[in-house]
This record gives C-alpha cells, structure tokens and sequence, in this order.
C-alpha cells in the first residue's frame, strides 16, 4: 500500500486571498450592455422556436431576446418571469448545452447557439438592479391557505404563483435559510453575490408569502396537522437523504457526503477556513460529483479524481459539465467502482477501486483493482428521499421508488396534497424542473381552489 | 491585372476611385494621404467665397449603427469649406503640382450672379485642377442662402448656372446633383442643356438621422436643439443606384458622362454603379468610417473581378446594365417563379414560413407528418421572393423559374413562352390591344 506512514494532509487555508477570490468568482461573467445586443442580434427571432421547445419553463426566448435587442431589458425580463420566476437562478445553473441552447437552430447549423443562458442573465440581472419587487401584483385576497413545504427552486416557485392569485401561503423550510439547493447546493462560482438569497427575497417581495424557517416536516410539522390546516399542500421537500457506498471504514474521518461539505463552503464567510484534503477522491459521476471535485480542487487540493464506475458518456454530468472539471485539472477515472476504504488513524487514507465491464447491460467488477491514495473521499452517489417525514397519525401519499408518485397535476395520492421538485417520482433533479413543477402544481392548486 | 485607368470628361486617373467633395479632401494634409494610400482623384471640398462659412461647434455628424455598431448610414450638418479661399488654392496649386498623375477635381458653390462664378473659376483655373464640380446639392445651411440644393432643385438655374461655367472656363464641368427632388431625369437634362460635360450623384438626401427621447429633440442635439442635415453612406446606395440608373436611360441625357456616388463602400459598390453608367465613383462616407485604406481592396477586389469575368478595361463594362433596367409595364408577365428550399441547408428556424403565412401567401409549411419541416407549396407560391429576403442562410431558398410548356400548380395554366406585359395585358384598362388599334 502506498503512502502508508504519511499522516493524512487536510487542511484549511491552502491559498492566498487572492487565489480563494479568483478561483470562486463568476463562472461566466455578466454581458455587458453592448455584448448583450450583440449576442441579442445572433437570434433568428425563430417561429415556434424550438429553443423553447427545449426550455422545460417555456420561456418565450426569441420574444425575450428581441426585447434586449430593442432596449427593452425591463420588458424582457418580465417575458421571462411569466414563465420562470426562478429565471435568474436558471440562467446561472440550466446545463442549457443540453436543453435551450442545444435546440437552438445555430447550434444545429453551426456548432455556435445564441447565449440564451447568458442573454437571460443580463435581463433578470438589469431588473433585479433596478426594482425591488416582483413585476406582479396580487390578486384581491382569496381567503384560502396554502402550505408550501420545502423553500427551494419547486417551493418557491410555487409559493409566487398562488402569492399572485391572491392565496395566502405558508413557506415552511427545516434550514435557516430558505433557498434548498440554490442556497446550499449550486456551486460556488455559479450563484456568485449571495445571488440565491436575493432571488428568495425578490420572490417573497410579491406579499402574502409567510417564510417560516426552522420547521421541518416530520419534528415540528406533521402532514396531517397541515391538512387540517390549510386547504392545500405543496411538499417540495427536494431528497434529505445521501445514498452510502456501504464500505467498511465510512464513518472514519475523510470520508464525506459531498452536499454536506458543498452546503458548508456555499454558507461559509471564510473560505480559506475551509479545511480541504492534498489527495481527494469523488465516487459518483453526477452534477454533484463533477461539483465537489471543481470545488476541490479550487480550494487548493492538489490531485483530485472522480471515479465512476461506467463510460464517460452515461455520467449524468453534460459534457459542458465534464470540460469544465477536465480544464479545472480534475481527473475522470471511468469504469471503477468503489470495493473498500483504507483508513489509518482513524482516518482514510487511500480508496481501492474494481474495474468494471458492462456486459448486455450487467455492470460486473472485473476483479482487478487499483488504490488511490486519498486524504478525503467525497460520496456523491445520489440523494433520496426520507419518506419517514411524511409519516404521522394521517395517511402520506404514495411513494414509489423512493419517490413521491404524482399525476401531471403534481397530484399525490392524497386529495389535497401537490408535490414537485427532486422530491416526486420522474424528476429530472434540476432546478428549472423543479420551477416548472411549482409552477404547473401552483396552476392546479389555483384550479382546485376557485372550484 | 485589368487596366483601372480612367478617361472621365478628359480628367485622367490611375483608377476610377474619387474621394467625394467632403471632409476627406478638405485640405492637403488629407489629400496628399488619399494620394498615398492609392486613391485615383478627389473632388476638392466646396469652395466658396470669403469670407468663409462657419460650422456650428457642437456635433455635425450622427449615424444610424447595426447592433454591432456597424455603420449603416451617417447624417451630416456640416457646410462648404470653413477655410479661407486663398488657402485653399494654394493647397490645391501644390498638390496638383506633385501628383500629376491624379484627378484633382475643384468643388464650387457661389452665389447665383455669372460675376461670382467668373471670379471663381478664374482662380480655379490658376490652380491648374483638372476641372470643376458645381455643388448643387447641399441640402443644409447653403440652401438656406440660395445656393446647394436651392439651385439644384430648379433645373433652370442650374442650367443657367451651368452655362456661364462652360462659357467661362476651358476646365471640364461636372455638375453634382442634389437626389431631394422628385424626378432626378429634370435637374440631369438641365445640366445637359447647359453643357455640362458631366453629372455626379448622388449628393446627401435631407434627413433626421433620430429623436433623442430625453431631450425631445432630434440628433445630433446642439443646446438643446437640432436640424435637419443629410443622410450618406450604405443606406443609400439603392437610391443613388436608381438615380443613376434613370439618367443612364433617359433618352435625353444617354451617354452624358455620370460620375456615381452614394454609398460606396465597396468595389462591388462601384461595380454596380459603374454597370448602371457612372464611369467613374466616388467615396465619402467609407473613408470616413474606415479611413483612406478601404481603397486598396476597392483596386484589388474590382481588378480581380475584372480579370474574372474577362473584362480588361473600365469601360467594357461601364453602362453595360442599362439596357435591362426595364419598367414594371414591360416586364414578362409569362415568367414563372417559385421558391424552392434547400433541405439539406434548411436551419429550420422558420422565418421563411412565418413571412409567407403572416404577410403574404401561406405557401410554405411549417410542419410534414408530425415534424418541422419547411417547404414551399407551389400551388400556393407566388414566387414573390420575400423568403428569399428573410431567410438567415444564403442559397438556402432560390427562385427557381418554371419551364414553357408546364403546368403552374397555382393557375392550373400551362407556363406560356412568349413575352407578354402590363401593356398588353386583357386586365389593363388602357391596354394596347390590336383591335383598339
Ligand atoms: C451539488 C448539487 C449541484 C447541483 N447543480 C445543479 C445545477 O448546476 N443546475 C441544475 O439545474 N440543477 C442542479 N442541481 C439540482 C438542483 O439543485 C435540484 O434539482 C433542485 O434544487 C430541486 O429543487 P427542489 O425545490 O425540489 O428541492 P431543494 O432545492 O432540495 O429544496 C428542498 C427544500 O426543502 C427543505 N426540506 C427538506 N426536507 C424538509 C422537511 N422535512 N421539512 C421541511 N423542509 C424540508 C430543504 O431544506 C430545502 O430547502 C444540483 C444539485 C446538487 C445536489
Ligand atoms: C460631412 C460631409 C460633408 C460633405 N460636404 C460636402 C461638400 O462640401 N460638397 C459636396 O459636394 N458634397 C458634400 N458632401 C456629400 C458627399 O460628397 C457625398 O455626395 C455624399 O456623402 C454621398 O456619398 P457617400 O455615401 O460615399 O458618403 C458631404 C458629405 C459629408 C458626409
Ligand atoms: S432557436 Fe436560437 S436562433 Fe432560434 S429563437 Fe431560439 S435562440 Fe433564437
Ligand atoms: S416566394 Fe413568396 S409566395 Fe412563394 S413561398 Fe416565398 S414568400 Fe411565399
Ligand atoms: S428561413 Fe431558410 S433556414 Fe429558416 S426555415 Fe426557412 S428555408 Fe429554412
């Protein structure tokens, strides 16, 4: 075993301010004025575009980028919300190479799609600079209660559209901070600017959206006191839970779920307190894999190594997502599964993986196996869902595969009760799904009430 | 290497690129550089008497840009020369001097009295140019005071005028006509009737180039306040060309030398006006978007297509597009068009269709069998070409003509292959028919 004296190297501080600054800045940099026209003026104005097609909120993005192109920001980021109101978050975090961007007809003949990503920044970044609220008005009270659980991207969403009919909600969060994952997930270098809180509170600017953080469903709430509460429920209550690579030695030291550590880098002050292992190994080959290890690795570490264990091409990471970590030095090892944990001390202090062969569909190890030294192995194997927090003295909606089951309403199996977001079976784990999952409940939920 | 050297009017340059009467050549300091980078002759900018005109001191230009910021048509406020006659003779002796082999073409705008042209064109004369330009084209601030447009847009002054400069002068008369009129053949066949040896146009179109919105007041925005001035540069180019072109046909002034301005940015620019009858063009805006270096592709690029389509000297070509340019009344009713897509460079992003459906005859679909797909109906097409003008990718939609003998789907007729127009046609009330005959 190699390395087997050397005593584990975590630690905090490995750069200079300045370094900690440039490594977590702006992925992609604001337009500026004339950058936006420009760009704005690449777009066919296409009829029944198929980037929207492509857009799982519908933007109407030739309507929204002809209104940059006019100078008309203001209009333009309104198009926007109409169908995302979570637009600014989107245009940080869509992976838009697979959705709008690769649907739009310049992509397809020229290998150069219009930035729509970055054209819908500059709109939602102009109106957010020069308003503080929603471009909504609420409309006359309602008199009916909502209870929105779970204040992410699908909760929020959620919450502003019943907000605008004239409903009156109650956002309930287990954290602090409401946000979900675009507060505690979302890399670093994509929400730059504490950009997710000030999306929350442009959000609840709309009125009659009661935040009530610190309430978690399942300890301070219960499902049923909520049905007997309110006259509907949304749960957006995204997945809780962290699969485990069931090894010998996961407890140890070193060994971390990576949304854990993200959710504390993305929440602390000072980077440079942030201890970070010399060698690092991430077992998973998703958005969250692809994260950590960028993340890693911008924290100063040394060697990092995602370890997945099929081809390149299924990871859930794009191929966008991939570059980003291979032009960030972070090695992919395909086709290597995890077998067992090396730990000394206490600590962990190498990972050995199999080899793997797909054979008619079958993933096999093949018995060869090799060992990494690593000072810190990061499980991003997958979330899931607790379903126990939806147990108590009432019924809970079905869950299958471990996931909420819904109806193209978001209807669970319970009469009153909507759900959406990573939580619900289908989801597709992004955040403008998860908008568009509040936003089609919202609908429904408004339908059920007026009735 | 095709022979670019011109014979205008017995004014000899190496090639046919003029800097046009402006700022380009209001001094020797530019000349002498337009000289050097290669340009073939200037027109002098506008002489006139002292004391000397002023210009105002805030902004006198403004441009309409593409998104890129690419210019597409400028507007200027600006006058005649600001400098002192006498300056500006001598500048022009000195050039002429040392750089024979150039046109040096002087501009002149003095008041309507044949004392005031005599005085002039004596001095001019002095310089040894090789001729002159009467500006009776500009359509700010000198119309104001009876001269510019204020002559050019009555054809018997410039008639008048135009006479007592041939009278008075042994230097060729180039008369520069103002395009602010309404039928551009009346001021061309005055300068003709008065002896003009040549025309040149076009000069600046009268123009508010926008409206600052703040400010309530057009641009550029002198305290508060703006003009109108005129409007230059590519976005004119189609109205020059069609000025040209009507002085190029008419009977009256056929064959008078044209020298063609407006919008040359390019030597296809120049190419085109030099197939419409302009034997020499040119150049004011260009330059002074791009400075003076634009002229060495303007030699290079028509050189090359000279050489290409087997041309070896300027006039080969120059007028050889007048005969076609045609009316409406005799163009080929019988000629069939229509719009053919090319699939395989199709980006389907649906312009084409939304054109056609929209604005004109819903003949191109949008969508075959469940998928999105866009091909022209030809019973539905007219062959009106407004997809071709919309389509982003070039090629991709051509207007294909129909052969004699087959079948319009649109008109179940058979495609005719005689040549048939308006004036015959049974739908013209006043049509020439045989019987009325
Ligand atoms: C590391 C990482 C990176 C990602 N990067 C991207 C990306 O770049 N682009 C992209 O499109 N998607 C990305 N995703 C996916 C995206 O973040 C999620 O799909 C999206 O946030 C789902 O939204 P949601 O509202 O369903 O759930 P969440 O955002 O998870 O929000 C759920 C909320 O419910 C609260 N909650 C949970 N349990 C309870 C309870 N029992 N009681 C009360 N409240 C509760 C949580 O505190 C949280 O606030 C990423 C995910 C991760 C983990
Ligand atoms: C700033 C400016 C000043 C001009 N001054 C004169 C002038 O003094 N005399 C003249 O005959 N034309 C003048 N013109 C008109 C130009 O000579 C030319 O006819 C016109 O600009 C069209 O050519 P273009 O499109 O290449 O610019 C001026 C044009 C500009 C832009
Ligand atoms: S597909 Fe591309 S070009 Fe067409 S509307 Fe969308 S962004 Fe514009
Ligand atoms: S030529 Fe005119 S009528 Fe024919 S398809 Fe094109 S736009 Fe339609
Ligand atoms: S405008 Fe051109 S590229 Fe666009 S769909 Fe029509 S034919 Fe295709």
């Amino acid at each position: 075993m190699t390395q087997s004296n050397a005593a584990p190297d975590v630690a905090a501080g490995r750069l200079s301010d300045e370094e900690y600054a440039r490594n977590f800045a702006d992925l992609h940099p604001l337009l500026d004025p004339h950058e936006a026209r420009v760009e704005a003026d690449r777009c066919y104005f296409c009829h029944d575009a198929p980037c929207m097609q492509a857009c799982p909120t519908s933007i109407d993005i030739p309507q929204f980028i002809r209104q940059i192109s006019t100078g008309n920001p203001t209009g333009s980021a309104k198009t926007i919300y109409d169908q995302n109101i979570l637009g600014g978050m989107c245009a940080r975090v869509c992976p838009t190479e697979t959705l709008c961007e690769q649907s739009c007809v310049r992509e397809v003949a020229e290998g150069k799609p219009v930035k729509i990503g970055q054209l819908q920044r500059y709109a939602t970044d102009h109106y957010m600079s020069t308003n503080d609220k929603t471009p909504y008005t609420r409309k006359a009270a309602s008199s009916k209660r909502v209870a929105v659980v779970g204040a992410g991207p699908a909760g929020l969403a959620c919450a502003h559209a019943l907000a605008v009919e004239g409903h009156d909600i109650d956002l309930y969060d287990a954290r602090a901070k409401a946000g979900g994952l675009n507060e505690f997930g979302i890399a670093a270098y994509k929400s730059v600017d504490n950009f997710a809180a000030r999306e929350v509170d442009f959000i609840l600017s709309i009125g009659g959206i009661t935040l009530k953080a610190g309430q978690k469903l399942g300890t301070d709430i219960h499902l049923a006191d909520l049905r007997s509460q309110y006259d509907a429920i949304f749960l957006s209550i995204g997945l809780g839970g962290v699969n485990d690579l069931g090894l010998e030695n996961e407890a140890k030291d070193g060994v971390l779920n990576a949304v854990d550590y993200i959710s504390e880098l993305r929440q602390a002050k000072d980077l440079s307190s942030l201890p970070v292992g010399k060698r690092v190994v991430v077992i998973g080959g998703g958005m969250t894999a692809v994260d950590i290890a960028v993340q890693s690795r911008l924290l100063g570490a040394e060697d990092v190594t995602i370890a997945y264990r099929r081809g390149q091409d299924r990871m859930n990471a794009s191929e966008y997502e991939q570059h980003l970590a291979q032009t960030n030095g972070v090695k992919i090892l395909t086709w290597a599964q995890p077998k067992g944990l090396v730990a000394q001390n206490g600590h962990i202090s190498g990972i050995e993986l199999e080899k793997t062969r797909e054979t008619g569909g079958a993933l096999k190890g093949t018995g060869e196996t090799v060992t990494l030294p690593a000072d810190m192995v990061f499980k991003a194997v997958g979330q899931t869902l607790v379903p126990a927090v939806l147990n108590g003295s009432g019924p809970a909606p079905q869950i299958e595969k471990g996931r909420i089951v819904v109806d193209a309403d978001r209807k669970t199996s319970l009469d009153d009760v909507w759900a959406g977001g990573d939580c619900v079976l289908g989801g597709e784990d992004l955040t403008v799904a998860a908008v568009e999952d509040g936003k089609i409940a919202a609908a429904a939920i408004h339908r059920a009430l007026s009735a | 290497m095709a022979d670019l050297r011109t014979n205008f009017v017995g004014i000899k340059s190496p090639n046919p690129f003029w800097l046009a009467s402006a700022p380009p050549t209001d001094k020797a300091y530019n000349v002498v550089r337009a000289f050097q980078a290669g340009w073939g002759g200037v027109v002098w900018k506008t002489l006139g008497e002292d004391p000397p005109v002023v210009n105002v001191n805030g902004p006198r230009y403004g441009a309409i840009h593409g998104k890129d910021r690419h210019l597409i048509g400028f507007n200027n406020i600006e006058l005649i020369t600001d400098r002192p006659l006498e300056v500006n003779l001598q500048e022009i002796k000195q050039v002429k001097r040392d750089w024979k082999d150039r046109a040096l073409v002087v501009s002149l705008m003095v008041p309507c009295e044949e004392k005031n042209w005599i005085d002039i064109l004596k001095k001019v004369e002095d310089t040894e140019a090789d001729g002159v330009e009467l500006n009776f084209g500009c359509p700010h601030g000198m119309s104001e005071r009876g001269m510019g447009s204020a002559v050019g847009q009555v054809p018997e002054y410039i008639e008048m005028v135009t006479r007592w400069c041939k009278q008075h002068t042994r230097m060729p008369v180039i008369v520069k006509l103002t395009p602010n009129i309404t039928d551009i053949r009346k001021p061309a066949q005055a300068a003709n009737a008065g002896g003009a040896d040549a025309v040149s146009l076009i000069n600046t179109i009268n123009s508010i180039v926008g409206v600052d919105l703040d400010a309530m007041a057009p641009t550029p925005t002198i305290d508060g306040k703006g003009a109108h001035g005129g409007y230059c540069g590519p976005a004119v180019k189609p109205i020059a060309l069609n000025m040209v072109a009507e002085i190029a046909r008419d009977p009256v002034t056929h064959g008078l030398p044209i020298s063609g301005i407006g919008g040359v940015t390019t030597w296809r620019d120049a190419a085109e006006f030099m197939a419409l009858g302009a034997g020499t063009v040119q150049v004011c805006t260009a330059a002074m978007t791009y400075g003076f270096k634009v002229v060495q592709d303007m030699i290079e690029g028509l050189s090359d297509w000279m050489d290409s389509s087997g041309y070896t000297s300027i006039d080969q070509f120059v007028g050889k597009a007048v005969p076609n340019c045609s009316d409406w009344q005799h163009l080929n009713l019988n000629y069939i068009a229509k719009a053919k897509i090319d699939q395989d460079l199709c980006i389907k992003c649906g312009r084409c269709h939304i054109a056609c459906e929209d604005t004109s005859h819903q003949a191109i679909t949008s969508m075959f069998n469940g998928e999105r797909h866009f091909e022209v109906i030809d019973e539905e097409c007219v062959g009106c070409n407004l997809c071709v003008s919309v389509c982003p990718v070039e090629n991709c939609i051509t207007m294909e003509a129909m052969e004699a003998g087959s079948i319009d789907p649109r008109t179940g007729k058979k495609v005719d292959p005689t040549y048939a127009n308006w004036t015959t046609h049974p739908n013209n009330p006043m049509a020439v028919t045989e019987a009325a005959e």
